[in-house]
């Protein structure tokens, strides 16, 4: 059950190019779960930015000095997280999480590959870490556009049993996409399962890698939000059911994770003929 | 203590907050976050006879104090909200104002005849903003025929003790005369204002935003629109209850609309960076009329209306032993806290 909570930021540190805000918030560390994400009001209690960002959730810490923290990483794109990346400690953030459906965890230890692209590692740490709880051999495929744009390469060489970066501009790692390192790396690793979370574009080429192979892959999405806890009907991608149809589910409370072989990559963005409910084509 | 109670059309609910349709889907969300019973009204996500899936994406565009929307009615059809939501809000406690929509006058009939009698039903709100398929995608809401029609098809397949309140949209010329088209339809009340048109044309891109080019925008950036409308909508029809809704942000926004002439309210758009603003508003709301020596909600309902410097310009003697307040004498100051 998401919570509201007035919390005081308790840091807001520049990671490369990113930003990483660590704020005081009870009742939601207790609860979160690696792919759980957090909305944020941006702009204050005034602001004329109505609508709330979303962002993964990276760390929390349940306890401690300052009670349950939760920390998230964002990237400044616009006005809100601008405004974001100008808050200082003690300063108020209205937060409210952990919301949507966290990565599911495999019951015996497989070997899981965990692949990120620019922020979208930050689920991914935390999901490390409880995966190897749970006896897992943990890989990870990192890319970003640059050097800067890689998040957490530190801490996942510490927790993966093998690492690979690749990054656009090749200033790290091998140049080019995840997507061109992936097929040799599942192959190596003997991959069981694989995780991902970073642009659309990346998770589809990972989901088609995963699909050739019949890896089972969970991906959480990233859409336009606008409330983040399913009452504005914005954030949705087309997906199938249990039942074998397809739907517009709301990525926010159906998602972010979702298994990768029912999302429909190559209609997302539309809503497919054959979506229940979807108007007969002219 | 202020009387909250207020009265829409014969129905009385216990405070005068309610949600807004398509910001609160059923209720069951914002559930999480606070107790929906205890706001005067869940107003549904408009809800047709058969499933939709709704419109591509982009939906979504946050413009200044606002934001555009077009969502394409997404919902599972009228089937799946009897069997599961309105059960809910049912069982729950809440009193449900189902919000319906269709694309023509059969549509509407139908699914009000499906609601009809349902436990749980407290009111019947018609989302006339519903292009109508049968005359070229006009939108009902602009055409006072085609309002009327819809309005008296609802009005005869509802139960006679629950009301229909017609949702008014502002874009058009003269909003008293589809109200009135919709009265004289058989509606029993009046919800203002549904969403301005409106279009927001992302300059990376150098095309529309949304995947639907235009969208409906709402928030605080249309709340003057709102309560410009709620009090024509007043003015032209003093008898006639508004539900009003329009960027109602705080308790203070939620009073404009009251003193402009609506008998509750719909918070709407703020529960998307707020999920407690219903709730939220309605404190605020009840802080500032005991703040202003009022004694029951109803007797700031159109007070804008009367002259400066009255309290309470028509209806009843005030109850209570205090006497009525003398003309300029006890009102406080308006500004803001």
């Amino acid at each position: 059950m998401p919570v509201q909570v007035l919390g005081d930021v308790l840091s807001v540190k520049r990671v490369g190019a990113y930003q990483s805000m660590t704020v005081i918030a009870p009742g939601i560390a207790e609860l979160t779960r690696p792919g759980h994400f957090l909305a944020v009001q941006v702009g204050g209690p005034e602001s004329s930015m109505l609508l709330r960002r979303a962002f993964a959730i990276y760390d929390v810490k349940d306890r401690g000095v300052y009670g349950g923290t939760v920390e998230f990483v964002f990237a400044v794109h616009g006005k809100g997280t601008a405004w974001l990346s100008s808050r200082r400690p003690q300063d108020k953030l209205d937060v409210v999480g952990p919301l949507g459906k966290p990565f599911r965890l495999p019951t015996t230890g497989v070997n899981a590959t965990l692949v990120g692209g620019g922020y979208g590692s930050a689920p991914l740490l935390p999901l490390a870490t409880a995966l190897r709880e749970r006896s897992c051999r943990v890989d990870m495929v990192l890319g970003a556009g640059s050097a800067d744009r890689l998040f957490g390469l530190l801490e996942a060489k510490r927790m993966a049993a093998s690492i690979a970066v690749t990054t656009d501009d090749g200033s790290v790692g091998t140049p080019g996409r995840v997507s061109d390192v992936l097929p040799a790396v599942l192959d190596k690793c003997k991959t069981d399962v694989v995780y991902a979370c970073g642009p659309m574009p990346m998770l589809r080429a990972v989901a088609g890698l995963c699909s050739e192979r019949g890896i089972p892959c969970q991906v959480a999405v990233e859409e336009s939000m606008a409330c983040g806890i399913g009452v504005c009907m914005t954030c949705v991608l087309p997906v199938i059911g249990d039942d074998g149809r397809t739907r517009m589910a709301r990525s926010c409370v159906e998602g972010p994770v979702f298994l990768a072989d029912r999302v429909r990559w190559d209609d997302v963005g539309t809503v497919p003929h054959d979506t229940v409910g979807a108007l007969a084509r002219p | 203590m202020t009387d909250l109670t207020t009265v829409l059309a014969g129905v009385r609910f216990p405070n005068p907050v309610f949600t807004a349709s398509g910001c609160a889907a059923a209720g069951q969300e914002l559930d999480q976050f606070f107790d929906v019973t205890a706001l005067g009204g869940v107003v549904t996500k408009s809800i047709m006879l058969d499933a939709r899936a709704g419109r591509a994406t982009p939906r979504m565009a946050e413009t200044p104090s606002g934001m555009l929307n077009s969502i394409g009615l997404q919902g599972p059809g009228i089937e799946v909200f009897l069997d599961r939501d309105l059960p809910w809000l049912a069982a729950r406690g809440a009193r449900a104002v189902v919000s319906i929509a269709g694309g023509c006058v059969a549509d509407y009939a139908g699914l009000a005849s499906r609601l009809r009698d349902r436990p749980g039903l407290a009111m019947v709100e018609v989302n006339i903003s519903c292009p109508n398929v049968e005359d070229r995608g006009q939108v009902f809401a602009c055409d006072p025929q085609a309002a009327s029609g819809v309005v008296s098809a609802v009005r005869r397949n509802t139960a006679p003790e629950v009301p229909v309140f017609a949702k008014l949209s502002p874009d058009v010329t003269d909003i008293a005369v589809i109200a009135r088209a919709c009265v004289d339809a058989g509606a029993d009340g009046l919800s203002v204002i549904n969403t301005l048109l409106g279009m927001v044309i992302d300059t990376t891109t150098m095309r529309p935003a949304l995947a639907g080019i235009t969208g409906g925008l709402s928030g605080p950036a249309i709340r003057p629109v709102a309560v410009r409308c709620v009090w024509q909508v007043h003015r032209a029809l003093p008898d006639v209850p508004i539900l009003g809704m329009g960027g109602i942000r705080t308790g203070l926004d939620a009073l404009q609309f009251l003193l402009a002439g609506a008998s509750a309210v719909s918070v709407g758009t703020t529960v998307f960076g707020d999920p407690h603003a219903p709730i939220r508003v309605l404190a605020e709301l009840d802080q500032a009329l005991s703040d202003r020596g009022v004694e029951q909600v109803r007797d700031v309902i159109g007070l804008a209306h009367g002259a400066a410097g009255q309290l309470v310009p028509e209806g009843p003697d005030p109850v209570g032993d205090e006497p009525a307040p003398s003309p300029g004498g006890t009102v406080p100051d308006l500004e803001e806290p």
